[in-house]
């Protein structure tokens, strides 16, 4: 079909999510995007967020952590290194994530990765208020 | 010869051994199924992520300002040898075929004149290295207490490695595991995680992309994750070979209690045999004799 697009969800331990969409929302590192059929190929790193895909049967939502999404004309490939469905998220994996970022802003040094960690923070902190 | 009784009792400890080897072979195989699943359900992430990564290497590889994960420090004195073996034994050649890959490499690169380091993921192999090899180490991973492998325990042990990376500690570094084909076959493999090489590092027949934020910025935030990615999947790998490995040995290990109790039985019934007829020549030379 002409209006869809391949959508896939994978994570290291199993792939999440694998059908036909006809646009997916996706927390990308430099601002939300949303992607359907016909859009410019692009791969960016994700933040964390939520991320939404219209399905055949119905719009779905999941909650991504880190990765990146390989986007072309025909295909939306999420590659997450920790995503849940958003049903069957819970509060407390995501607070676990959250401490353990922020022990690593703690020990990081580098202004670079300390900037990225801070920015990774703040953006899980937003996720979580987000859910409430 | 052995007397009745102790050829008798010596049928029932193998037969005992026979039901306890059945016993692990059927464990095995359940278990071979799970590592099997999870081994299959982890394979699209990490496809995926290699082929982006080896588009992505061989558009920023050239450059100078690659990343050290990628490009390497410039030397390959230091050689890091990340050994993954089994935290248990009786699984056939399993950790010792790792193991002889393992001492062999390290033998043509102190041969080459580098400094090797080893570190050890597994107990066995901890143990059959720690013998002439035991200056070299410099950790340990224990996985003994993990019940079923996740990302968890490879992100671990990727932060390990490459804080080391980071220290400078080492060059180079390479995986070893075993590759599971079959049941009955494992490779035992070794491949490089640092510097990262890609299968298809070169080839570029995937559309360009639009990168957000830059190449560069991208290759940075993933390589990091690829060493976690591989060990990963090589954790994997290596949880179905040593169940399969486990498998077949256990199997064999049946069959030869199998053989050996059909021997002994033989050997039972002719020795009672011999007896009756012993007993019998007596009762007739004593007839006869009166």
């Amino acid at each position: 079909m002409a209006d869809m697009v391949q959508f896939d969800l994978v994570c290291p331990e199993r792939s999440l999510a694998s059908g036909k969409a006809s646009e997916v929302l996706i927390p990308g590192a430099e601002g939300e995007l949303t992607a359907g059929p016909g859009h410019e190929p692009m791969l960016t790193t994700l933040r964390p967020g939520f991320l939404r895909a219209e399905l055949e049967g119905g719009a779905k939502d999941f909650v991504v952590t880190h990765g990146f999404v390989e986007v072309s004309a025909e295909s939306v490939s999420v590659i997450a290194e920790r995503a849940f469905a958003a049903a069957d998220v819970a509060r407390p994996d995501l607070e676990a994530i959250l401490s353990e970022a922020r022990e690593r802003m703690e020990q990081a040094a580098e202004d670079e990765e300390r900037h990225g960690l801070e920015r990774f923070v703040a953006d899980l902190v937003h996720l979580i208020d987000q859910m409430d | 010869m052995p007397s009745l009784k102790d050829l008798k009792n010596r049928i029932e400890s193998v037969k005992s051994t026979r039901k306890i080897t059945k016993a692990m072979q059927m464990v095995a195989a359940a278990k071979l199924r799970r590592a099997q699943d999870a081994a299959e359900a982890a394979r699209p992430y990490s496809e995926r992520f290699n082929a982006v990564m080896a588009s992505l290497a061989a558009s920023v590889g050239g450059s100078d300002t690659a990343p050290r994960l990628l490009a390497g420090t410039g030397s390959d004195q230091v050689q890091l040898l990340i050994v993954m073996t089994a935290e248990r034994g009786l699984c056939g050649g399993f950790n010792s075929s790792i193991v002889k890959l393992a001492r062999q490499k390290a033998a043509e690169l102190k041969a080459a004149g580098k400094t090797v380091k080893i570190l050890t993921v597994g107990k066995k192999g901890r143990e059959q290295l720690k013998r002439d090899l035991g200056d070299l180490m410099i950790g340990h991973v224990d996985l003994s207490e993990v019940k079923r492998v996740g990302y968890d325990n490879a992100q671990a042990i990727a932060k390990d490695v490459l804080a080391r990376f980071d220290a400078g500690e080492f060059d180079v570094a390479t995986i070893f595991y075993a590759q599971f084909q079959s049941v009955i076959a494992q490779l035992p493999t070794a491949q490089q995680i640092i510097p990262a090489q890609f299968d298809d590092a070169g080839e570029e027949n995937g559309p360009l992309y639009d990168y957000e934020p830059s190449e560069e910025a991208i290759l940075a935030d993933l390589l990091p994750r690829g060493v976690a990615t591989q060990i990963f999947a090589a954790l994997l790998e290596n949880g179905a070979s040593e169940q399969g490995a486990r498998m077949s040995a256990m199997d064999n290990a049946t069959r030869n209690a199998g053989d050996m109790i059909d021997q002994l039985t033989i050997e039972y019934n002719r020795s009672r045999q011999a007896v009756i007829t012993n007993e019998l020549i007596e009762i007739i030379s004593g007839a006869e004799a009166l």
